[in-house]
């Protein structure tokens, strides 16, 4: 912001208090400058829909991430537990272990992988076929692949983890979240690539706004200079145009946030049949409150940022002649 | 008020617009600057202004020596001194009033307290029933006149002129004239450049002519009616 220095205020000139002052200035220059803008609204609206779409651009990125995020975190309750049973537990034991867990409320189905199958697969995938002929006892337990009801919250999943386990036949439960974890780490990497391509963005907007005050300031030469010739400091001709980037960005992230709930809106009724189709309770997130406010802070920063550059840049060489 | 001692201004490329100046404005005095275009007399009003600095020898407004005006305190400096001008240097994208106010609002004077005071320096030049409008609707009489309210509305001590006539017919110019003489009259010390000698004739003051940036002449006139 504006360094505003009150001891250089004019001896001959009585000032009000250096705090009213200060406001009084500010609030008459904020206004000022948006008045500016609204008198030539098709420039403005240009420039503040160039900013909003390029804010809504890595806001709706991240919401998608979101949403897939929550989606697989709604699916963890789906994942499929392997049991492996003692060795030496004999088949018929496992079957009736498999029907009776089976008929568990939160258990949808239960499969039993015998060992020799499973040896039997194992020689066919793993290429050791020839070796493993050479085994005089197979060396794998059976297993049963549990399914989980879908009706389970991650609650009763972790209950119906430690009761599988706590079974006497069973060795190891193991719950196969590999691939919801892969699907996390590719989120992860794709959240990253958002943040990056968002910092290119907002370099983007600096410039933008940067160029448009640079033209304002150009056009504005000559009221510059005479205002500098009465005594005007740099600090106060600068004041209007951070104003109008402050201005730029304020209204280019509304925009933007009016954009991402349209989108939200239009995304609203394919969500709920896909939720229907999978008789699942997935919603889409929207933006919260504290999102939505940092768009509107980004915005309003990157204004500031890019008013100020153009300011620095140019107000200087600007000096009565 | 202000004293110059030996002043010379050299510009960029060996020309200078004043050799060696040396030159007295008490306070509350109103004092002519006369001679022909590139005698050097915008140059002079500009060292004052800090516009310009002088290539050597000191020049001294109100006690201040402006080689000592750093670059950051020259806005603050400038607030001191009212300055009017050939070409008038008003804002037209705005009414006359929001004109005059801007060294107020430069000054951070409140609103209330700056609308009195542009009532008052617009009555004093005759304008106030013109406040609302733009100064292109203005004759350039009147719009000199308006520059002068902008100059006085701060109640500086020292103001200067350049040209304030230039652009007027005689009767204007006279107008204007009266109308820096009142400021005289209450206080002001005036500095103002012309090459109009029949007016400054009729006004009766010290004037001091230059030549290729040196002192010509200096008179004094007393008593000569400029009614």
């Amino acid at each position: 912001m504006a360094v505003t220095r009150h001891s250089d205020a004019v001896a001959p000139v009585r000032s009000s208090g250096p705090l009213a002052t200060w406001l009084t200035r500010h609030v008459s220059t904020s206004i000022g400058s948006l008045g500016r803008l609204f008198r030539q609204p098709f420039a403005s609206l240009m420039i503040v829909l160039v900013i909003a779409v390029t804010l809504a651009i890595p806001a709706a990125l991240n919401l998608v991430v979101k949403n897939a995020r929550s989606i697989s975190d709604g699916w963890d309750n789906a994942l499929d537990f392997s049991i492996y049973l003692k060795r030496g537990l004999p088949e018929t034991e496992a079957q009736k272990l498999a029907g009776l867990i089976e008929q568990r409320a939160d258990v949808e189905s239960v499969q039993l992988i015998t060992a020799s199958k499973a040896l039997e697969e194992f020689k066919q995938q793993s290429g050791f076929g020839q070796a493993l002929d050479h085994l005089t006892e197979n060396p794998l337990p059976h297993t049963l692949v549990v399914r989980p009801g879908a009706a389970n919250t991650s609650q009763s999943m972790i209950l119906l983890h430690e009761e599988l386990g706590n079974l006497p036949e069973a060795d190891i439960v193991q719950v196969d979240t590999e691939w919801v974890q892969r699907f996390h780490a590719i989120l992860d990497i794709v959240r990253q690539a958002i943040v990056f391509g968002a910092s290119l963005l907002g370099i983007a907007i600096i410039v933008i706004i940067g160029n448009t005050i640079r033209l304002d300031i150009q056009n504005r030469r000559e009221e510059i200079e005479v205002t500098k010739l009465i005594g005007a400091s740099n600090a106060f001709v600068r004041r209007p145009f951070l104003w109008s980037g402050f201005w730029y960005g304020l209204f280019g992230g509304l925009l933007a946030l009016a954009l991402v709930q349209y989108g939200l809106f239009l995304l609203e009724q394919p969500a709920a049949r896909l939720a229907g189709l999978y008789q699942s309770g997935v919603t889409v997130l929207a933006l919260t409150p504290e999102e939505s406010l940092s768009i509107l802070g980004i915005g309003i920063a990157l204004g500031l940022v890019g008013s100020w550059f153009a300011a620095a840049r140019h107000m200087r060489r600007i000096e009565p002649r | 008020m202000i004293r110059l001692d030996t002043v010379t201004k050299r510009y960029p490329g060996g020309q200078e617009a004043l050799s060696g100046l040396s030159l007295a404005v008490d306070k509350g005095e109103m004092l002519f600057i006369t001679g022909h275009s590139g005698a050097g007399k915008s140059t002079l009003l500009r060292l004052i202004a800090l516009i310009e600095r002088p290539t050597s020898g000191q020049v001294i407004v109100d006690g201040q020596n402006t080689r000592r005006v750093k670059r950051r305190k020259i806005p603050a400096y400038r607030r001191h001194i009212g300055m009017v001008f050939q070409d008038h240097k008003l804002l037209y994208d705005r009414p006359v009033s929001d004109n005059v106010a801007l060294p107020l609002v430069i000054a951070g004077v409140g609103h209330r307290d700056a609308g009195r005071r542009v009532r008052a320096a617009l009555d004093q030049v005759g304008l106030l029933h013109k406040e609302k409008q733009r100064p292109e609707t203005l004759s350039a009489g009147e719009q000199q006149r308006v520059g002068i309210a902008r100059a006085i509305v701060t109640r500086p001590k020292l103001l200067i002129a350049d040209e304030p006539t230039g652009n007027l017919d005689p009767d204007l110019s006279l107008e204007v004239m009266r109308i820096f003489r009142r400021f005289n009259e209450v206080g002001v010390t005036l500095l103002i450049a012309s090459h109009d000698l029949s007016l400054i004739d009729r006004m009766g003051c010290r004037r001091v002519a230059l030549e290729n940036g040196r002192l010509a002449r200096e008179e004094e006139e007393e008593g000569v009616s400029w009614q």
